[in-house]
């Protein structure tokens, strides 16, 4: 046999892939990984949902109906924090459609450590079962996501709930570690001939400044964590004032990786919106150089604004001082993302597909998201807020709503790239507009609660409150229709779709390499470096 | 009243008015109203002065919304596809760029100034006008309350249940407590916590005071109620602490200098044989 009849059977087995159970469980294909970590999100995303379903419920009227033990209705609260964030949001931007789409965009064959992102995966598996299984055992930890001290500890949290919620997030938390180091390598180091830093699409920014953002957090987080188990079975006294310790330690720590934790949610968001605003816009984005940098400086400086959240603690005025300015500071690379966006529709010819109808609903409920934390942002008012339903209103409309959106913006937008079919554009319509109407209805009201002063996470509140609880519990259910509409949509589409062209969204606009290959991308894509549009890549500034 | 609080009055008495909702109730003033959609009314000059930034700040982020709204209209309906065929390849104009960076910091500087008067005036009460000192201690699931001025007079303050509520004498549900704080009015007081158990936080709205009562430290605040806003304040704590985290609330009664000096005579009397509130270790060994 000679070379040439070598090179050629290499090349017949070249799309050769794995079959059944061994496929999935040792991949190392960056699609099927990416693949596995969305259905991971849906699956904790549905459990998720239920408990904010069943919270929902409880407050639906004054009184305790649905869940009469409060321990319970505690845990409810932690498990779908802990869920949504952990196990809905960052796998599905980060670990899905960063797993499918940068090898894609920057034009890799696969991720650089294919192995590293297997094992990446699986420790999130196993941390959701860790998870769950602590809702199951000792009553549940009942702590809140921020898990603070001494609630959180073996006086009052006894049983193996909370180590096992604690030894959950060390294992998520390496999971991202790996998948940070394996992205930011994967980015640094193979992207295609031509592709500079400068040339990126906006969307791999937001991948490397959000694997940054992971790789410096994650870790200060998993050192708090590890702290707080040695106080519950060891002995020592880190956040123990009996011992020596201060409870006000683990919040210093929690918030110094929980801030950045909000951008690891929101930054990847930016990114698939940058995408689809300037492809259904059939423009390059405005300010491209603008857009990467701002998002950049939003990562740097939300490591030094943590203790906005700690407003309450006793600080002295000085500190709260700095805090708040510190804080106001990332309004303007937000902004100069928000009128980016806006510039890079202007003058457009915009096509109002579904992704596109949630680009710019994850826009415009971003602003309202993100005026609402200006306001918490001072301390002074943030008095009157802090605690209250107003806060709760403020994050879920900056992570629930936004990040949402982006997620069912990526869905949608990139749904004929991973599944090779077509959505139903009309019933992608109107599930966009339940959810629009739903969320809204949901999370308003809960601004007046917060105003008049009612706290959060209490599983019944004064009759006064009923009013709003109301209407916010029939938001829920309405969101509820839309998500249950959107699994149908996916269902619909994965088992009956129209076959999808390479790109059903039109070229023109169409600025990235995912778009050059076959729909639904083959198994193995780029194994020739590809050629970069010459028109398509951003231009900076001539 | 500065001219965004009449502005914002006027505009949630209108809404008030198109639902046809009354602001009036059974409820007293003070207390959270069925369809609140502001904040209860202030009673002490900080709160006040959150209400004041509040408003200034309510305009400048509802012109902004209104803005990013508008401007999405604008686009929807003049650069959709029908509309405009031909996209424009503009992806820069130095002037727009410059504008939406300073303006943003010129909007931000107009919000920092008041945002540092009102911080550092709530911070903490001068030390020669602090003229009486109450230490709060958080439980679970309780408050217990020290007039350190007045020897040992000190008391446990614990929720109503539901089932001895009586709305008749204004009881509030899950807002009402056997033994309330009573405090003198045109006073000046310095607030001392602190927790035995778990983090607890103080909240009291009408006064613009939110604490957290942290085991191991102190905190500090003060509030002054004028003798116009004589009345029953509740709050609830608002830090989760634990299963009975919603129902540990928090009520203050400020009545005039006189009645305070009567109240005084009459509580040193009824919680002069109170015990100590048991430790930790002893509560502990209870549940257990």
């Amino acid at each position: 046999m000679d070379t040439v009849q070598a090179a050629q059977n290499t090349h017949d087995h070249h799309d050769h892939k794995p079959t059944g159970w061994r496929r999935w469980a040792y991949s190392t294909n960056h699609k099927d990984i990416g693949t596995m970590y969305l259905c991971a999100a849906v699956f904790a995303a549905i459990i998720g949902g239920a408990a904010s379903m069943a919270i929902r419920a409880e407050l639906a009227a004054p009184g305790l109906q649905f869940i009469s033990d409060t321990q319970f209705y505690n845990v409810m609260v932690t498990a779908h924090g802990f869920i949504m964030v952990f196990f809905v949001v960052m796998p599905a931007l980060i670990g899905g459609f960063g797993n499918w789409f940068i090898p894609l965009q920057v034009g890799a064959p696969d991720m650089a450590f294919p192995r590293m992102n297997n094992i990446s995966f699986w420790l999130l598996a196993a941390a959701l079962v860790l998870l769950l299984a602590s809702a199951f055992v000792g009553g549940g930890a009942g702590t809140g996501w921020t898990v603070y001290p001494p609630l959180s500890n073996s006086d009052f949290h006894g049983g193996p709930a909370v180590d096992l919620a604690i030894l959950s997030l060390h294992l998520a938390g390496a999971s991202s570690i790996l998948g940070a180091i394996n992205f930011i390598t994967t980015i640094i180091n193979m992207r295609a001939p031509g592709m500079t830093f400068h040339k990126m699409p906006l969307f791999i920014w937001a991948a490397l400044i959000t694997a940054f953002l992971l790789l410096l957090a994650i870790p200060v987080l998993a050192g708090a964590l590890t702290m707080l188990l040695t106080d519950r079975n060891f002995g020592t006294a880190f956040f123990e004032p009996a011992g020596g310790g201060d409870p006000i330690f683990w919040q210093h720590l929690f918030w110094f990786f929980g801030h950045p934790e909000v951008y690891i949610m929101v930054i990847p968001a930016f990114g698939v919106v940058s995408q689809v605003v300037s492809h259904f816009s059939k423009k390059p984005i405005f300010g491209y150089l603008g857009m990467a940098y701002a998002m950049a400086s939003i990562g740097v400086v939300g490591f030094v604004v943590w203790a906005h959240h700690m407003f309450t603690v006793g600080f002295n005025v000085e500190t709260r001082a700095y805090f708040v300015l510190a804080t106001m500071v990332i309004a303007v690379p937000t902004g100069v993302k928000i009128f980016s966006w806006l510039a890079t529709m202007w003058g457009g010819s915009i096509e109002f597909k579904t992704p596109m109808l949630y680009a710019m609903g994850f826009i415009f409920l971003f602003v309202v998201g993100g005026v609402t934390g200006i306001t918490l942002a001072n301390a002074g008012v943030d008095i009157a807020f802090h605690d209250t339903y107003f806060v709760v209103a403020h994050f879920h409309y900056v992570l629930s709503i936004a990040t949402i959106f982006a997620i069912y913006c990526g869905m949608f937008y990139w749904m004929p790239k991973m599944s090779g079919r077509m959505y139903n554009e009309a019933a992608g319509k109107w599930q966009f507009w339940i959810t629009f109407v739903g969320v809204n209805v949901l999370f308003f009201p809960q601004h007046f609660l917060g105003m008049a002063g009612m706290p959060r996470r209490i599983p019944d509140y004064p009759d006064a409150y009923a009013g709003w609880n109301m209407v916010s519990s029939v938001g829920a259910a309405i969101s509820l229709v839309g998500a249950l509409l959107f699994l149908w949509i996916l269902w619909r589409t994965i088992v009956a779709g129209e076959k999808a062209p390479a790109n059903p969204w039109g070229e023109e606009g169409a600025n990235t390499l995912e778009w050059t290959v076959d729909s639904p991308a083959p198994f193995h894509t780029h194994d020739q470096i590809p050629e970069l549009p010459d028109a398509g890549v951003h231009q900076p500034a001539e | 009243m500065s001219i965004y609080t009449k502005l914002f009055s006027g505009l949630i008495s209108t809404v008030y008015g198109l639902f046809g909702l009354s602001l009036g109730t059974a409820l007293a003033q003070n207390d959270p109203q069925p369809w609140q959609m502001n904040f209860r009314p202030a009673a002490t000059p900080v709160m006040e002065d959150i209400v004041e930034f509040h408003n200034l700040l309510l305009v400048i982020e509802g012109l902004i919304v209104l803005f990013v709204l508008g401007l999405m209209v604008y686009i929807v309906f003049k650069f959709n596809s029908k509309a405009n065929p031909k996209p424009t390849k503009t992806t820069h104009n130095s002037f727009l760029e410059v504008a939406w960076t300073v303006i943003p910091v010129i909007i931000l500087i107009i919000i920092a100034v008041p945002s540092m008067k009102l911080l550092f005036f709530m911070d903490k009460a001068p030390e020669d006008q602090v003229e009486m000192t109450l230490k709060v201690t958080g439980h679970q699931w309780y408050w217990s309350y020290e007039y350190v001025d007045e020897g040992e007079l000190s008391f446990d303050s614990n929720m109503i249940p539901d089932e001895d509520i009586d709305v008749s004498k204004g009881q509030v549900r899950l807002l009402e407590v056997d033994n309330r704080v009573v405090v003198p009015a045109d006073t000046t007081i310095r607030l001392l916590m602190t927790a035995e158990d778990v983090l607890h936080n103080w909240a009291m709205p009408s006064f613009g005071i939110k604490m957290d009562t942290v085991p191991g430290r102190i905190n500090e605040t003060w509030f002054r109620v004028p003798k116009e806003k004589i009345g029953v304040y509740r709050g609830q704590c608002s830090e989760l602490c634990g299963v009975r985290h919603g129902f540990m609330p928090i009520v203050v009664e400020v009545v005039s200098k006189k009645d305070y000096a009567r109240w005084l005579v009459k509580a040193k009397n009824e919680f002069a044989n109170i015990v100590e509130p048991t430790t930790v270790a002893q509560k502990q060994a209870a549940i257990r």
